[in-house]
């Protein structure tokens, strides 16, 4: 437990990580308190003040339909929040048995896994993303499951790797020397041990989630109208660009400082949990 | 070298394979019947049961897949539900003008990461040094689709100097590909810097500075080759992310490539289309895969082909 203390120290020192922190946390207090931070009913429509510029009634201006548009974004972070959690639990629960058994395993299982991970990794998550889409069909559910499947095999090959590299030391054979069965050598010592590089993983991927479910709500294929989720937003506000610039520019921005504060938190993170990664 | 060349390529049939049954079990994966998928909505019990005849789609999976890569052999991919015309014939173009989009945007990214990276390495913890790291990190976090309309706002809207879409000219590229390309310009920076300040560390760059080469010969000649060796690995990593990020960035410039029309394909549910450009996509990715190996053996001796 005191390695973890050190860690926390360490990253009390890490000012990108700080920062992301920071940001990371501001994020997630917009979401839980939406309902008391937006100054207005996300979807209240009021046709006679479409479109009108950022002013003290409305600070981000507001969209074709009259809407508040800093309340939609508010409330965007509820959505994105919620997409960030259910992508990364599914690719946590689809990536770590996949990859802890195929390290674990050896043998051909492994290596006849690991070639398929490679060929998946190598395509751009979006891609990934829209080839489940064009199963399930258009939705933000359905973004959220693609986004997390497209996910799955990157989570396969950071765990095999981890779990190659713990299996080798020396306590995992002395479990082994006093007649511990495999289940229990890979849950009790080899998973726990696994830890850091699945969460610096995972707070990168939040990013990444939400990246991808704005490019998914853009296109059209992800979080449909009124769901205030921020690329769906974009993707109306798009339209308008030419007469009213700041229902693009807004949402966007937000967009690109979560990201920018969860990449930093996640690179924080690398940096203090597990040092022999390096950057990325 | 030769020999090289034949043992990555022979090893990249298999992901190639991995990549057409990838394909095949999408439209396999969709609740109903596969021909009735693959015919569209709106085609007659007559076209169905041609389509089922003519891939097998009645037999068993491994015979449908056999069906299946046959007629890719053949340059077969069916036809669009939505022109009936061949989905081969569709393809060719908009693939040439998403490949055009992407290697304008890997030029600028490169031009742009390469310049970027040695200047912040030879200036370390200058306002330059400080520009770059800052690049790398809103290239990663920025929303492509957002970089274009900020830069349509700027230079189209604001400034009317370059058209906001379409496709014809020179000036419809630079746009989108700068869209496109400052995303990855950040990444290949960091890497072009760490990888340049690890050059400069090493033996050999001491000799040439002992033997009084100025310092422009030593970064130039002697430390920018080696140093390059690994941003080819990030240069390959990028161009994929950015045949990826040309769906986005197509739409926004409404550019006539594979990645808006697979959008359109699936509005339009043209199965037939969908599968063609998911399989085109996946083979880029390898293809660039695979030039990323070979040429990463060219350039560094140490890398022996297994």
């Amino acid at each position: 437990m005191s390695a973890w203390r050190v860690g926390l120290r360490r990253f009390g020192r890490h000012r990108g990580g700080m920062a992301g922190g920071v940001i990371a946390a501001l994020f997630v207090a917009t979401a839980l308190l939406a309902p008391w931070l937006a100054p207005h009913d996300p979807e209240a429509m009021q046709l006679g003040v479409s479109l009108a510029s950022p002013s003290r009634a409305h600070p981000f201006g507001t969209d074709s339909l009259g809407r508040d548009v800093l309340s939609q974004t508010i409330y965007g972070a509820r959505v994105s929040l919620t997409i960030g959690f259910v992508s990364v639990g599914l690719a946590l629960l689809g990536g770590v048995p996949l990859g802890a058994l195929s390290g674990y395993a050896g043998g051909w299982l492994d290596r006849v896994a690991m070639r398929g991970v490679d060929v998946l990794v190598s395509f751009p998550t979006i891609l990934l993303a829209i080839i489940v889409i064009t199963i399930f069909g258009p939705g933000l559910v359905n973004a959220m499951i693609a986004i997390g499947i497209a996910q799955i095999p990157l989570y396969a090959r950071l765990v095999r790797g981890a779990v190659l590299r713990v299996k080798a030391l020396d306590y995992v054979a002395a479990a082994r020397a006093v007649g511990s069965r495999d289940g229990r050598i890979l849950w009790q010592h080899v998973l726990p041990n696994c830890l850091a590089p699945v969460l610096v993983q995972s707070t990168l991927f939040f990013a990444t989630a939400i990246l991808s479910a704005a490019y998914l709500g853009f296109l059209g294929l992800g979080a449909q109208p009124p769901t205030p989720e921020w690329g769906t937003m974009l993707s109306k506000a798009r339209d308008f660009l030419r007469v009213a610039p700041h229902v693009s520019v807004f949402p966007g921005l937000t967009i690109m400082l979560t990201v920018l504060g969860l990449n930093l938190l996640g690179d924080g993170l690398r940096d203090v949990l597990d040092p022999r990664a390096g950057p990325a | 070298m030769l020999r090289l060349c034949l043992t990555r390529c022979l090893a990249g049939i298999p992901a190639l394979l991995l990549v057409t049954v990838l394909v095949f079990t999408v439209v396999r994966l969709i609740p109903g019947d596969p021909a009735r998928i693959l015919a569209g909505d709106f085609a007659t019990e007559q076209a169905v049961a041609e389509l089922r005849q003519r891939w097998q789609l009645d037999r068993p999976l491994p015979v449908q897949y056999a069906a299946y890569v046959a007629g890719l052999a053949r340059g077969d991919l069916g036809r669009s539900t939505a022109t009936s015309l061949p989905v081969t014939g569709e393809l060719g173009e908009r693939f040439l003008r998403t490949l055009l989009l992407a290697g304008a945007a890997i030029l600028v990214a490169t031009g742009v990461g390469v310049t970027l990276g040695i200047l912040s390495a030879t200036h370390r913890a200058s306002l330059l040094d400080f520009a770059a790291t800052a690049l790398a990190l809103a290239g990663v976090s920025t929303p492509i689709f957002w970089s274009g309309l900020i830069l349509i706002l700027l230079f189209s809207v604001e400034l009317p100097w370059l058209p906001a879409g379409g496709t014809g000219s020179f000036a419809h590229l630079i746009l989108p590909a700068v869209s496109l390309g400052l995303f990855g310009a950040g990444v290949i920076a960091r890497q072009t810097r760490s990888s340049m300040l690890e050059t400069l560390g090493e033996d050999f760059v001491r000799t040439a500075r002992a033997k009084g080469l100025t310092e422009r010969l030593v970064v130039y000649k002697h430390a920018l080759k080696n140093a390059l060796i690994p941003v080819v690995t990030v240069l390959a990593d990028q161009f994929g992310r950015m045949l990826g990020g040309a769906i986005l960035t197509e739409t926004v410039f409404s550019w006539p490539g594979m990645g808006r029309y697979l959008i359109e394909a699936i509005a339009m549910r043209d199965y037939p289309v969908i599968q063609g450009i998911i399989l085109v996509f996946a083979t880029s990715f390898l293809a660039v895969n695979l030039l990323l190996d070979i040429s990463y053996a060219l350039l560094d001796p140490r890398v022996q082909p297994e």
